[in-house]
């Protein structure tokens, strides 16, 4: 299931312009285990990152410490212009970062959801400007002006007062594709966006997110369609038991694995269509 | 009794009962609003206790939802009124009073229906907190809500919405106990129906009618949970 | 600490424990007995048994249960002649039987409900098995529905016990001296309320734990269904 010919991107040099993320020697522990033992990455204004590895390689973890709904155990994120840097004591207990700068830091990156986590008690408009309204503060009726340009954009004007329960999975993970778009950030977080929906229903969200990576936007992408981050990458990075096993660029990485790790990674995933 | 002596018996003419009964159906529906109001602030706060509290204050809490639940009401309203009336009576004498102070007995019998009714409101509200989505509350921490916004517009929303039903049967509950506030004195629809008995000599007919108008405060109110109710599934159910 | 006023106070309250467990136990039993009977009629759906099982079943949830207790004792003794003639005078004016008939007839109400709950959720498949294979229409219900039917109802039918025990509570409005009605009683004399909360409190608290404990064991023998799987049976050789 090849797409048509690949995006148009921002060609896959790390260091390609100014970093719209920053990710340096992340460390994240769970009581259990490490989940994430030193992971880098950088990714550039306009780049797509599409990050992949099988379960337990700490991929969504890594998307969650980036907005912060995990706290790293040590490490440094920088998302736009927000830094922080994060250092456990003896104990083990992690440094609390500063509530301003988390929000702060959570406004420049709008997440994407698996279960899509749209709030329920209110329609999709409602949940598009929810945020706009209560935590940027901006004025109700250019929130909703833009709401409305939103998911017209991703196909749901007519249904913009329907609820949640009322819609397929497809249409609830697009109404929530605009519902971070409403956050005007600068990055985007994708966790695993079509891997909870029904095979017929993941075309349509991949095709909406295509067209985000057409503008432009700088998007970080956990997923399992090989094929749309082949096409749609400027950059793949490969996660592996909490560490960067490979990276590069997804000609590269599809094409010519360096590591066996990633081979066998490439051939179960092919071989299970 | 012949049907017309009925009608005379509970009627509004001269002698008849009907003014005092209903007034009295007046009492206990205050008395109960007051109660179940009283009692949502106390299982709130109980709830947030067990929810979100240190070990502490969510083990207090824990007891005393366990406790209220645990023990019959008719003990908890005697353990409210005459340990509060002691108390009373000894501040009382402090200022000069002779004898026994009594606690005023709607007050007493709001605190009373406060008291049981918030254990069990407790309850509601935590399992009704506990079936609000915890992917909601992630999306609305990464879309940067603080704590006390996320609280507002999307807790306190959904945790209503799912309480309802529980609140409903608690509402009856304290509708029903309030009845037992008569024993302290408090002239609400049983204890009315207990004076116009003693009174006229005609206990059946009384208590019948106590029932018939309790039944009717019951049914009216059901339906208005149930209204609510149906209100609230709006966006959640194919209705 | 006033332990000897607690030791007494618990002693006396003691005493009043077996006529706490004799009232609820008897008004349970036969309220069970009650429920049995309606709730498969209740469940049926025809009207002509449907509307009065409703009716009654909405009378005895929805009214105080101190109302249903007066009732019987004070409302029905106003019929003295009648019973008088039909020698069931004695029965109806003591304050036991009187209480034993308003707790038994509103447990039986709750009970209904509950069970019809359990029936109801009974999946219409495991019925529509049961009838495949041959059975009775009385067969399956017995068989299939029924157990299945209680099994669900198990927690909601702990919970009325509770409350039962705590009913018999309004017993000592009518004179009757079990727990409630002897703390009731010091308390009055005494004003030494919160200790003999405290002693009746625990007197109750333990008696919920008891009961609490039994139908936690009673649903844990019911579901081995809903368990893990047992350790496989080494095979036999044959």
């Amino acid at each position: 299931m090849i797409e048509d010919a690949t995006v148009d991107r921002l060609e896959g040099d790390a260091d390609a312009g100014p970093a719209a993320v920053i990710v340096d020697d992340l460390h994240k522990s769970f009581g259990s285990g490490d989940v994430l033992k030193g992971v880098s990455l950088r990714a550039a204004q306009g780049q797509v990152v599409s990050i992949l590895g099988s379960s337990g390689s700490g991929k969504s973890t890594l998307l969650r410490c980036l907005n912060l709904l995990e706290t790293p155990s040590s490490g440094s994120i920088t998302v736009g212009d927000e830094s922080l840097r994060f250092t456990a004591d003896r104990n083990g207990r992690l440094s609390r970062p500063d509530r301003r700068q988390v929000e702060r830091l959570r406004r420049s990156a709008a997440m994407v959801f698996q279960s899509f986590n749209l709030w329920s008690h209110m329609t999709i408009l409602e949940n598009v400007i929810e945020a706009p309204i209560h935590v940027l503060k901006r004025p109700r009726r250019q929130c909703i002006a833009e709401a409305e340009a939103l998911l017209a954009k991703v196909g749901l004007a007519e249904r913009r007062n329907y609820y949640p329960a009322h819609l397929s999975g497809g249409q609830q993970q697009r109404a929530a594709i605009a519902r971070a778009l409403a956050m005007h950030p600068r990055v985007l977080l994708f966790d695993e966006p079509t891997s909870a929906l029904d095979p017929e229903l993941v075309g349509e969200v991949l095709r909406v997110i295509r067209g985000l990576a057409e503008e432009g936007r700088t998007m970080l992408v956990v997923t399992h369609e090989m094929a749309f981050a082949h096409d749609v990458s400027s950059r793949v990075v490969f996660l592996h038991d909490g560490r960067v096993e490979e990276e590069g660029l997804p000609g590269q990485v599809f094409g010519d694995p360096r590591s066996e790790r990633l081979r066998q990674f490439l051939s179960r995933t092919r071989s299970g269509r | 009794m012949s049907s017309s002596g009925l009608v005379d018996l509970l009627g509004f003419g001269p002698g008849g009962w009907g003014a005092p009964l209903l007034k009295a159906a007046l009492t206990t529906t205050a008395l109960s609003i007051a109660g179940f109001f009283a009692g949502a602030v106390l299982g709130g706060l109980a709830a947030s206790a067990r929810l979100a509290g240190g070990p502490l204050s969510a083990a207090i809490a824990y007891g005393y939802s366990t406790l209220f639940r645990g023990v019959p009401d008719l003990l908890t309203i005697y353990l409210l009124y005459f340990g509060g009336s002691a108390g009373l009576t000894v501040v009382g004498q402090w200022f000069g009073a002779q004898g026994f102070v009594g606690l005023p007995a709607f007050a007493t019998g709001v605190v009373a229906l406060a008291v049981i009714s918030g254990a069990y409101q407790a309850e509601v509200y935590r399992g009704a907190y506990l079936a609000v989505h915890r992917g909601e509350l992630d999306a609305a921490r990464a879309f940067g809500m603080s704590r006390s916004t996320m609280l507002r517009r999307i807790v306190v929303p959904q945790v209503l919405r799912y309480a309802l039903p529980g609140l409903g049967n608690v509402w009856q509950l304290v509708l029903k106990d309030s009845a037992l506030v008569s024993v302290i004195g408090l002239v609400e629809l049983m204890r009315q129906a207990q004076v116009g008995a003693g009174s006229t000599r005609e206990p059946f007919a009384f208590y019948c009618t106590a029932a018939v108008l309790y039944l009717m405060i019951a049914l009216l109110t059901g339906a208005l949970f149930r209204h609510a109710e149906r209100r609230s599934l709006r966006g959640i159910r194919i209705v | 600490m006033d332990f000897a006023f607690l030791a007494d106070v618990g002693e006396r309250l003691l005493s009043g424990v077996p006529l706490t467990l004799e009232l609820a136990g008897t008004s349970l039993g036969l309220g069970l007995v009650i429920a049995l009977i309606l709730a498969p009629m209740l469940h049926s759906g025809r009207p002509v048994l449907v509307w009065p099982i409703r009716g009654f079943v909405a009378a005895f949830r929805g009214t105080p249960l101190l109302v249903q207790i007066f009732l019987i004792y004070y409302g029905l003794g106003q019929f003295r002649p009648f019973f008088q003639e039909i020698g069931l005078w004695s029965v109806f004016r003591a304050p036991y039987w009187c209480a034993i008939l308003a707790l038994t007839l509103n447990t039986s109400a709750y009970a209904t409900e509950i069970i019809r709950g359990g029936l109801q959720s009974v999946a219409d498949g495991q019925i529509e098995a049961a009838r495949a294979c041959g059975m009775s229409r009385w067969l399956a219900y017995r068989r299939i529905t029924l157990p299945i039917a209680l099994r669900q109802a198990l927690p909601s039918y702990g919970n009325e016990i509770i409350l039962m025990i705590k009913g018999t509570s309004l017993a000592s409005v009518i004179t009757l001296a079990e727990v409630t009605g002897i703390a009731g009683q010091i308390i009055s004399q005494t004003y030494r309320a919160i200790e003999v909360f405290a002693c009746a409190g625990a007197i109750y608290l333990v008696m919920n734990f008891v009961v609490t404990r039994l139908v936690a064991w009673l649903e844990h023998r019911l579901s081995p269904h809903l368990r893990a799987a047992p350790d496989l049976v080494r095979s036999i050789p044959v």
